[in-house]
């Protein structure tokens, strides 16, 4: 490619985040990742690390001014990645900077990854990738069209909005007039349509965008769309308006021509804010929070102070604070709740969709919550392409609204380890493909635009992708009786119950994660006694053929699940940081004896008289000598059943098949 | 031991218990010298709830109209509440509670009156002791021997009669090398690393006040522990600046020119009221109802707890640093050598050494390092986190060394071989128990009171099959390697399952965990069949 300057500069130092430790090896630029390989020099018996980073994924490049070692250039992604290479020569440092500087804007769609990604699927394959998800069936499902909800063709043509999808659902009461009159009054032309229905109470989640009514404008058909949407709830005489914004922000548009609906005027409705903030408070705050976590030797108070002070957590909180705001309305009183702020595509995709997780079990499942995003942000036009700096734009458009809801739904996760399908990895590989721009579903800002880039023909479906791969993000703590049990779910939003997610922000930074993961060692454990299962079948339908009654005891025991058994069987697993590592006992230690020294080591200098640390004072030859011996036991014992894994990073695996 | 004088009512009728998780539930309240006694009767049957008096922390009563209502509040952090009909009756009620929950005689204590059916008086007490551990690891042989210099207590008041030296060091040395240590806690042996042979002692600080006296025997004590090897480590648990003050009191520190082989190194931990105040802080944020994100927030940050938990952890970690890696035996001790010493050194054991991570070497770790070793349970769990009783003794130095083991299970849920319901039961029963094991404050006053022929062993009760089973941890899978913990804040966290036990979250986090031991199960049955 004409913007890759320098292919490939060697003695590259990558420098690890929070220590001292630094690994010498070899950085590549290919049109669509940067490659960092570690050299084996030091221990030929390990293969090297490597670090693959796609272009889409990096967020800033920076080359910080020259030192005696060479040219430092720190780059920042999406994922929350960050890394921080040394390069020895300014120039070839330059080159790799102006270059990534140009890759990672591009101008135009077609640049992007997704368009020249090809997993060797032929056209076939791809449709039915595309055709995984099916939002009609979608609302067939909650029983829409039913005697109050229809379809309209309204919007068939993008004529009355062109920000929402092509088919939308509103009450039959609702003529063609109403809803033009409607859209007219509406920021955007989002007019009220239907995005979720409560059957069991027939009451509806409708969703808008703020009206222009700035002080005193009225308009008589979005007081009739209302009135029609109240009327088709039986249950009740009145709507919810929930308007997500805070108070001051709402107020504050009306000098704009917008602001918020006036109860006076609609005759049935109960308005209610619920102040989540908009996106450039989100987007300050999660740098506020990336800044604290970021920091090295970070002190326990300092990092509890930065976290209040981000103020993260607490938006986390808000957005589910209105979600079960949401729920409780619709699913406790059976009134039906129209949701909107400003324009209706932040805060409102994110009440909605979160508001219907909680309501609905199967938006639980993993197919459902595909089904959800698909609904509630991709085809209701969540600005993807602007709030995730797909295409060189604008700074302020950007924003980790999506994140928010992923952590959110995360957030519930903890509380309700028994409710989802699927499991955290499942939200972070969702995380990692909204970024990467890999898979056509998050390209563009709305459906009109996907329809013009001709995605469907021209990229793949993720969906597709995550649904071949399911066994990897089952939830094994999952019960489906606990759904029916728990149909509706009602989290407790007390402060305590909300936490860092480390997994997310943290994800690359191994020294952070627990050595050893309880869900790989359940999901394992699963499979293995899935396979002993069926071995006992045929065993036993063998023995059926034979003409032999099998008699329980008799049963030739089916082995035991050993560890050698586990890793020789197994079908690659994603090499997860979050599953854990790969179950390779050397680089485990070796990885822990790094991190400790980092850990303890580093602050081990309070004393007296300046002596040498401990750090200084534990010399190369002590510890090899102490690790030379256990290597050899476990090197030994394991590297046989385990060739050594290259770990690259999760996705990326695939990424490049 | 007149219980009954305190007990004006024993019995009342139709009183309402609320207690977390569980809906009200009306029947028959029964104060007796040990219990608190309340059974329903539903037409289900008879359900029955059993309160130890000593676990009550604190209560509060308010009075309104003739009734009353009774708030207790317990050492476990359960908080329950009694609605009693008759002012007189709620009061008396109250009055028992309050005269029989902090009667401080140990020997009228319920684990004299404890007797489960299915265990002996007649069996041997605890699960090991010195001279045990020393005739089972030939190791020490060569260099090292049991000392029973102080069989009657006298040399040490706060140590048990048996403890492993260096061999080379006679017990009239001992008794010289005990004046110069605080209370008399000469450095001991306290683990053995067989990698390498170094070996971890620990001591209370050394007395050479502001004169800077010294003591040859201290110093023939500690160069025999080097044997040979060129250096040491002393980890001081003070700052260096506290070190140096302790000094104008008549203790201080090893200093450079009189041990010269030894390399101190200090790192400041926190304990006694500091860490008390802390836990009260703590578990007062947990309580807050007021749903605000930034004062919780805050409120954590200020308790520092999480910032002890860090500490311990990391002091620990180099702790063992020292010893795996880098390779020299270290002497660990603060300035008393009852609680920060025992934390830290029990926690770089469990980091180092395999044997102790099993149910039983955890326990039998426990014993040697905790209530063999003289931590003062009796002054230091007198009080939990809701009394208003003026502070004493009391710190909370154990429920910290549970936390830390609960980070450590936490970050190597598979190295640990028990599981988090072990440790919020030894939580729990280090401030109220049926059993003996924590009594008192020292081995003396344990043998003086005869804890170990009159009552029952909690230890040997947690190893019962029953008891083994439901304290095991099912993901167990044996690791020789050391697991070094995590230290980043961002890799520590509140400990949930004991601070917000009794939340209705936790109770979700246990079923998820009951529902792994379940699937454990059933998969090692089919693998069986």
């Amino acid at each position: 490619m004409e913007h890759i300057r320098t292919p490939k500069v060697e003695q590259v130092r990558l420098l690890d985040r929070f220590s001292n430790k630094s690994t010498n090896g070899t950085l590549y630029l290919t049109a669509t990742h940067l490659i960092f390989v570690e050299s084996n020099s030091n221990n030929s018996t390990s293969a090297g690390q490597e670090v693959w980073i796609l272009h889409h994924h990096i967020a800033s490049v920076e080359k910080l001014s020259l030192t005696t070692t060479g040219c430092p250039l720190v780059i920042q992604c999406r994922n929350f990645r960050l890394v921080h290479f040394v390069v020895q020569r300014e120039r070839d440092c330059h080159d790799i900077y102006s270059s990534l500087l140009r890759l990672l804007r591009p101008v135009s769609y077609e640049e992007l990854y997704a368009f020249s990604y090809n997993p060797k699927q032929n056209d076939q394959q791809r449709e039915e990738g595309w055709q995984l998800i099916d939002l009609g069936a979608e609302f067939e499902r909650m029983g829409v069209p039913c005697d109050q909800w229809q379809l309209t063709d309204v919007n068939r043509d993008f004529k009355v909005c062109e920000t929402y999808p092509r088919d939308l659902y509103v009450p039959i009461t609702a003529s063609k007039p109403i809803i033009v009159g409607s859209s007219k009054f509406r920021s955007k032309g989002r007019f009220p349509v239907l995005t979720y229905f409560y059957q069991e109470k027939k009451a509806a989640v409708c969703r808008c965008s703020q009206p222009l009514s700035g002080f005193s404008a009225r308009c008589l058909e979005d007081e009739s769309l209302l009135q029609a949407i109240s009327k088709a709830n039986h249950n009740s005489r009145f709507v919810y308006v929930m308007d997500t914004r805070p108070k001051l922000n709402a107020l504050a548009n009306r000098a704009a021509g917008k602001g918020y609906e006036n109860e006076d005027n609609y005759s049935n409705i109960r308005f209610q804010f619920v102040g989540i903030e908009n996106i450039h408070v989100m987007r300050t705050s999660l740098q506020k929070l990336l800044e604290v976590i970021g920091t090295r030797s970070l002190s326990m108070s300092d990092y509890l102070v930065g976290l209040e002070s981000s103020g993260w957590l607490r938006h986390i909180k808000a957005v589910v604070d209105a979600a079960i705001f949401l729920t409780k309305a619709v699913t406790v009183e059976g009134v039906s709740v129209l949701v909107h702020c400003s324009d209706g595509w932040d805060r409102t995709a994110q009440v909605c969709s979160l508001g219907s997780l909680l309501m609905d079990p199967y938006y639980r499942t993993i197919k459902g919550f595909m089904v959800l995003i698909e609904k509630d942000w991709i085809s209701f036009g969540h600005k993807f392409a602007d709030r995730c700096d797909q295409l060189d734009g604008d700074p302020k458009e950007v924003s980790p609204i999506f994140t928010q809801f992923l952590e959110c739904v995360w957030q519930l996760t903890e509380q309700f380890p028994q409710a989802f399908e699927f499991s955290e990895w499942f939200l972070l590989q969702i995380h990692e493909h909204v970024h990467s721009c890999q898979y056509g579903n998050f390209l563009g800002n709305n459906q009109r635009q996907r329809e013009e880039l001709q995605l469907r023909e021209r990229t793949h479906s993720l969906w597709a992708f995550l649904m071949s791969e399911k066994q990897n993000y089952l939830n094994p703590f999952y019960s489906p009786a606990y759904a029916d049990s728990h149909p509706v779910l009602a989290p407790s939003t007390l402060p305590y119950n909300f936490k860092f997610w480390r997994n997310m922000y943290h994800q690359f930074d191994r020294s952070m994660h627990p050595r050893q993961s309880i869900l790989k060692t359940i999901l394992t454990l699963r499979e293995n006694s899935c396979k002993a299962e069926s071995a006992l079948q045929s065993l036993e339908s063998r023995l059926q053929q034979l003409g032999v009654t099998p008699i329980v005891t008799s049963d030739p025991p089916a082995p035991p699940p050993t560890r050698d058994q586990r890793s020789s069987a197994l079908p690659p697993r994603p090499d997860s940081l979050i599953l854990g590592a790969p179950i390779n006992h050397k680089e485990e230690h070796q990885r822990q004896d790094d991190d400790e020294q980092e850990e303890v080591g580093e602050e081990a200098t309070e004393s007296f008289d300046t002596e040498r640390t401990v750090e200084g004072s534990s010399g190369t030859e002590s510890r090899k000598q102490s690790y030379g011996e256990l290597d050899g036991t476990y090197s030994s014992e394991l590297a046989k059943e385990e060739p050594a894994v290259v770990s690259l990073e999760f996705g990326v695996a695939r990424m490049t098949c | 031991m007149e219980f009954s004088e305190h007990i004006k009512t024993a019995n009342v009728e139709d009183v309402v218990l609320r207690q977390p998780l569980h809906p009200p539930s009306r029947g028959t309240l029964c104060i007796t010298g040990h219990h608190l006694l309340f059974s329903d009767r539903e037409e289900t049957g008879t359900r029955q709830f059993l309160l130890l008096l000593k676990n009550i922390d604190a209560i509060e009563k308010r009075m309104s109209g003739s009734s009353g209502t009774i708030t207790i509040k317990c050492k476990d952090l359960r908080v329950l509440q009694l609605d009693i009909p008759g002012m007189e009756q709620c009061l008396n009620i109250a009055h028992s509670i309050e005269t029989l929950s902090c009667l401080d005689c140990a020997s009228e204590m319920y684990p004299f009156f404890h007797r489960p059916s299915d265990l002996s008086l007649q069996d041997q007490w605890g699960l090991s002791s010195t001279e045990k551990l020393y005739s089972q690891m030939k190791e020490l042989h060569d260099r090292w021997r049991v000392s029973t210099v102080n069989r009657d207590y006298s040399v040490c008041p706060s140590y048990p009669p048996a403890v492993i030296v260096p061999k080379n060091i006679d017990d009239s040395m001992l008794k010289k090398v005990a004046k110069f240590r605080q209370g008399g806690r000469f450095p001991v042996l306290c683990y053995y690393h067989r990698k390498n042979g170094m070996v971890i002692m620990r001591s209370s600080q050394p007395l050479p006040g502001a004169n800077r006296k010294r003591c040859k025997e201290d110093e023939d004590l500690l160069q025999a522990v080097l044997d040979g090897s060129d250096k040491g480590y002393i980890i001081d648990t003070r700052s260096s600046q506290q070190a140096t003050q302790a000094r104008m009191t008549g203790g201080g520190f090893e200093s450079k020119s009189s041990y010269s082989c030894w390399k101190r190194l200090h790192r400041q931990m926190e304990k006694g009221k500091a860490l008390q105040e802390s836990l009260i802080k703590l578990v007062e944020a947990c309580g807050d109802e007021s749903n605000n994100m930034d004062r919780w927030l805050s409120k954590l940050e200020n308790s520092k707890w999480l910032f002890y938990v860090q500490t311990a952890l990391s002091t620990a970690g180099l702790l063992a640093e020292c010893v795996e890696r880098d390779g020299h035996s270290v002497l660990v001790h603060g300035s008393e050598g009852k609680d920060s010493t025992l934390l830290i050194s029990t926690l770089a054991q469990l980091i180092m050494d395999p044997h102790c991570r099993s149910l039983e070497g955890f326990l039998a770790l426990l014993e040697r390092e905790w209530v063999q070793a003289g931590h003062p349970f009796m002054q230091r769990c007198a009080h939990s986190a809701f009394s208003h009783a003026r502070l004493q003794q009391e710190s909370p130095v154990f429920l910290l060394l549970l936390d830390c083991v609960w980070q450590l299970w936490r970050q190597f849920p598979l190295a640990l071989g028990f599981s988090e319901a072990l440790l919020l039961r030894l939580a729990t029963e280090a401030y109220a128990s049926d059993f003996g094991t924590f009594l008192c404050n020292s081995h003396q006053e344990r043998w003086a009171l005869g804890v170990m022929e009159r009552t029952h062993c909690l230890f040997k009760a947690l190893l019962r099959p029953r008891e083994r089973d439901y304290y095991s941890n099912p993901l167990y899978e044996p690791t020789e390697l050391a697991i070094w913990p995590s230290v980043h804040p961002q890799s520590l966290q509140l400990w949930r399952g004991f601070f917000l036990r009794w939340t209705q979250q936790s109770r979700h986090l246990e079923e998820a965990q009951e529902e792994i031991r379940n699937m454990v199960i059933e998969w090692g049955k089919l693998a069986l069949s």
